[in-house]
């Protein structure tokens, strides 16, 4: 009798369910919502709970904060030139991984190892390679003088030198992940399409760019969408190259902007946050679907 | 274009650590392919056939032997410059082009003085489209088309540049049993055409048959027997070829000859002037029996199977190598279910003689 | 064909440019694995460099005749690394299991159990994960302050727990198994549960152990949680104390001994890594995105 009960309302799937949906419902859904009302609430004082009036005032304010427009200006410059670039060279990379056969295991394993460091750890490395000190000039200042430069203070020094600092880290950081998904691309092209093609004379080239590349295109397009994502939401690997006062630094993006805004020494302002936050959704959202649209067009499934 | 193969061999070097043996795909193989024929390579799955027909097209390089069309010595050239067409087991089609580009595709290869203008370029692949009688859907993907419909593309393509040779690698093996019938009479027509030598590769020995000029019989590497389809068929040169050849397949005795008979069992079923006493192998096609009311060979009948065109009876015999023999005969013949037992004479000409320790065929 | 064409100049050629080729390929490919392994090599490097030895190098040495573990000691003597890495650790363990369990529950209600309203809670599960965590961090962290978990163990683990991408992955996996298995152990009396925990679960296991590889990464580098919920050291995960001592740690200048926090930091998950590279590297691409 208990069991029937059980078995017609379906009682037993919920009860499966029960701490997914509690954790889900705290952590995930009441924020989603709760984030908006944030957003809407003029003058919100985190210490007493209180606020003046609903409206678009923080919207505004975030909007005329020189900090976020720098903010949005480091972002898209970031995701405007690691992008394309690391997209780019991980095919490269991934086409010659394709063609040898020796040595090919060890590289792909090799190629891997920056998914699985920490990023704040590996920063600092980074940092030390770039940074010039009063002590020394730093590893790649060396090479730049090898190459008759003169030095140059990547990590506090002009601005073009920090944002090629971390453009640089962050295809480092990302490499693996675009080379994974495009060696196993690649390798699922039926190597019978390149039999046809080469007892027709296609040129290396042209076998490339009218068989291979169509025949991978959507996962080069997952990979760009992602990649735009991901950028758009850099963050920790400017903390790990400039420290956790980017707006002294004039390197915050726009998540960066959004932790300041809750917390630390300028925190205290979640409506602020959760404006900017927003704007940074709607900004991923609006470029994803441009980004699905131009794919619908240019993609062959 | 004739073309030459000259001792040709292709050894794959053994991949498992554990067994070092070698294996040899392809084992001195010569054979000269008369212009403008066609010639079916057949054999059992791994006799080397698709791999004799990649080093015509030069994707793999033969281990030793050369290979030429016509004067040429082609043996080092890579595949893009022997001339060759070469239609793939799954057709090979760019899903992402139209059937107009992917015909177009070889054509926009070619570079220097064989470069050819749009619309050279549109007449010659709407030539080759209509050879095929693909020209109504030129616009069309690949993945909107039938299975035929694909096949006939892919060959569009390897005709358009039009090859020196042209190469099928199991053309019809990925069709319904109909649409096979209907391509490889196509096939036949387009080759007649085209007067293009043509190879193609096969484990179907009916399609061989049906549709070759000329047939060659492999296992292990080692071409068997080559020569017309009918000839192979009525002179095979050992139990292989008998076995491989013909449906339903050929029945195979243990049998002897003693006293210038020939026994199967204790029947003595025909006269062998002129043969010592040995151990034999005894095939018989299927055609090769007659119904008689007093036949010297005697079996237990299981089953006659009407086919329409004839009968088929199914027997048994204790001398039999198959589970069954089956014979086929004419629908003018009464067979008596009701005695149990079945005699038969049998045709002289479909009775071959296979020696029992080289299985090669002994002529009487 | 011109029957005059040079057949041995074209095979000539053809071998030239296959052999051009594959050094062209061989010089990129391992062009790109020094710049993948040198900061490897340099982190390893300085660490084992001595204080002066290291501050006296004007120009970097590629290389160092004297190596100390003196760095090692300090890393671990002047800052709470061991506590760190106690902390993370303990963190990514119970994280991953608690996840574990609470995805292998909703995983098999999805694959195998009907009721009402699935297909609907389905679809916003999966619509849920297209949510940017930027998005509900912002209230999570209000919740965590409100409820007086800041700096506690169940303010850092429990927003971590839940992962709808990792439900869908298994659910996906559940779902191959087929049904007769399930119909057989029915008929045979099998409880749910048990079935679950006899059958299923066992089957699946290279996908959880996938899964369990992938979440141990990400708790090991997470950075923007912990950041927002510790400011006591006894809580802090590795990333939070690297960037401590980086800022209040040694002093700025004695990198070597930072070098060697960071070279303890990063040997766990490289050791884990080659271990299980396979099994970590299908998984990601997979579906996997980093962070």
């Amino acid at each position: 009798m208990m069991k029937n009960i059980w078995k017609n309302s379906g009682l037993k799937g919920w009860l499966y369910l029960l701490p997914a949906l509690l954790f889900l419902g705290i952590f995930m859904v009441y924020p989603l919502i709760d984030v908006f009302i944030y957003s809407f609430e003029e003058g919100y004082n985190s210490a007493s709970q209180t606020y003046f009036g609903v409206g678009v005032y923080n919207y505004s304010y975030v909007l005329h904060d020189p900090y976020f427009l720098q903010a949005v200006k480091n972002t898209f410059l970031l995701v405007i030139i690691t992008v394309p670039l690391s997209t780019g060279i991980a095919l490269l990379i991934s086409v010659g991984l394709n063609s040898i056969k020796p040595l090919r295991n060890l590289l792909q394993t090799v190629y891997f190892l920056p998914y699985v460091t920490n990023t704040l750890a590996v920063g600092l490395v980074f940092m030390i390679l770039f940074k010039k000190t009063a002590y020394s000039d730093g590893f790649i200042n060396l090479l730049i003088n090898w190459f008759g430069g003169s030095s140059v203070d990547f990590i506090e020094g002009p601005y073009w030198a920090k944002m090629f600092v971390l453009c640089f880290y962050t295809i480092w950081v990302v490499m693996p992940f675009k080379i994974l998904i495009l060696t196993s691309a690649l390798a699922s092209v039926s190597q019978e399409y390149y039999n046809a093609a080469k007892v027709d004379g296609t040129s290396k080239l042209r076998t490339f760019m009218r068989i291979t590349l169509p025949m991978i295109s959507p996962m080069i397009f997952y990979l760009i969408i992602t990649g735009f994502i991901g950028a758009f939401k850099a963050y920790s690997d400017v903390v790990a190259l400039f420290g956790t006062n980017l707006n002294a630094a004039e390197m915050n993006t726009i998540v960066g902007y959004v932790y300041d805004m809750l917390y630390g020494d300028s925190g205290g302002y979640p409506s602020y946050a959760a404006a900017a936050a927003i704007i940074l959704f709607a900004i991923v959202l609006t470029i994803t679907c441009i980004n699905l649209l131009i794919s619908k067009k240019n993609v062959h499934y | 274009m004739e073309v030459v193969l000259q001792n040709l061999t292709k050894i794959f070097p053994s991949r498992d650590r554990k067994n070092r043996e070698d294996v040899v795909a392809v084992s001195d193989f010569s054979f000269t392919i008369p212009d403008g024929e066609l010639i079916g390579l057949l054999g059992p799955s791994g006799c080397g056939k698709s791999t004799t027909l990649n080093l015509i097209s030069g994707l793999q390089k033969p281990t030793s032997g050369r290979i030429f069309f016509g004067e040429d010595d082609v043996t080092d050239l890579p595949p893009e410059n022997r001339g060759v067409g070469l239609v793939f087991q799954n057709y090979a089609l760019y899903p992402h082009l139209t059937v107009k580009q992917n015909i177009l595709f070889p054509l926009q290869n070619l570079k220097g003085k064989d470069k050819l203008s749009k619309e050279e370029m549109g007449k010659k692949a709407y030539e080759a489209a209509k050879l095929v009688q693909i020209d109504e859907l030129m616009d069309r993907k690949p993945g909107q088309l039938s299975g035929g419909q694909q096949q006939r593309v892919a060959i569009a393509r390897a005709l358009v540049k039009i090859p020196r040779v042209l190469l099928l690698d199991e053309p019809l093996s990925n069709l319904d049993a109909r649409l096979r019938l209907q391509t490889r009479e196509e096939i036949r027509r387009i080759q007649r055409e085209t007067k293009i030598t043509t190879i193609f590769v096969t484990h179907d020995q009916e399609e061989a048959m049906s549709i070759s000029d000329r047939i060659v019989v492999m296992k292990d590497g080692v071409a068997h027997q080559i020569g017309k389809p009918q000839d192979v068929y009525d002179d095979p040169r050992n139990l292989f070829v008998a076995k491989f050849l013909g449906t339903p397949p050929i029945n195979v005795f243990d049998g002897q000859v003693r006293d210038e008979r020939l026994y199967i069992g204790e029947d003595a079923v025909l006269d062998m002037k002129g043969l010592s006493e040995r151990e034999v192998y005894v095939g018989i096609r299927p055609e090769g029996f007659l119904l008689q009311e007093n036949g010297p060979m005697c079996c237990k009948l299981s089953r006659v199977e009407v086919m329409g065109r004839d009968i088929s009876v199914v027997a048994e015999n204790k001398a039999s190598l198959n589970p069954a023999i089956r014979a086929i005969i004419g629908t003018e013949n009464n067979v008596n279910m009701q005695q149990g037992m079945v005699r038969f004479a049998l045709v002289p000409r479909k009775v071959l003689l296979f020696d029992k320790e080289t299985e090669e065929r002994i002529k009487f | 064909m011109d029957p005059k064409i040079d057949f041995y100049k074209i095979e000539k050629e053809a071998r030239m440019r296959k052999k051009v080729f594959g050094v062209i390929t061989y010089v990129l490919l391992i062009f790109w694995a020094v710049i993948v392994l040198f900061p490897f090599y340099w982190m390893v490097l300085t660490s084992v460099k001595s204080y002066g030895a290291y501050n006296s190098e004007y120009i970097p040495k590629f290389f160092t005749l004297s190596p100390t573990l003196q760095n090692y000691a300090d890393a671990f003597t002047t800052v709470p690394l061991g506590k760190y890495l106690a902390n993370t650790l303990l963190f990514a363990v119970v994280t991953t299991a608690v996840m574990l369990a609470v995805i292998i529950l909703a995983a098999f209600a999805f694959a195998r159990l009907d009721f009402k309203g699935k297909n609907i809670l389905f679809v916003i599960f999966l619509s849920l994960m297209m949510i940017p965590n930027e998005l509900v961090i912002i209230t999570n962290f209000v919740t965590v302050t409100n409820l007086d978990m800041r700096n506690s163990f169940e303010g850092l683990i429990l927003p971590s727990v839940m992962s709808v991408f990792y439900v869908y992955l298994l659910k996906e996996n559940f779902e191959q198994i087929p049904d007769s298995l399930y119909y057989a152990a029915k008929v045979d009396g099998t409880s749910d549960l048990k079935y679950l925990f006899k059958v299923m679960i066992p089957i699946s296991k290279p996908t959880l152990i996938t899964i369990t590889i992938l979440k141990v990464i990400e708790c090991w580098n997470s950075y923007v949680w912990p950041r927002l919920i510790t400011d006591d050291e006894n809580y802090y995960l590795v990333s939070n104390g690297i960037q401590e001592i980086r800022e209040n740690g040694f002093g700025r200048e004695n990198i070597p001994a930072m070098m060697a926090a960071v070279v303890v930091i990063s040997v766990p998950l490289i050791v884990l890594f080659l271990i299980f590279h396979k099994k970590v590297m299908e998984g990601v691409s997979r579906g996997g995105t980093k962070g």
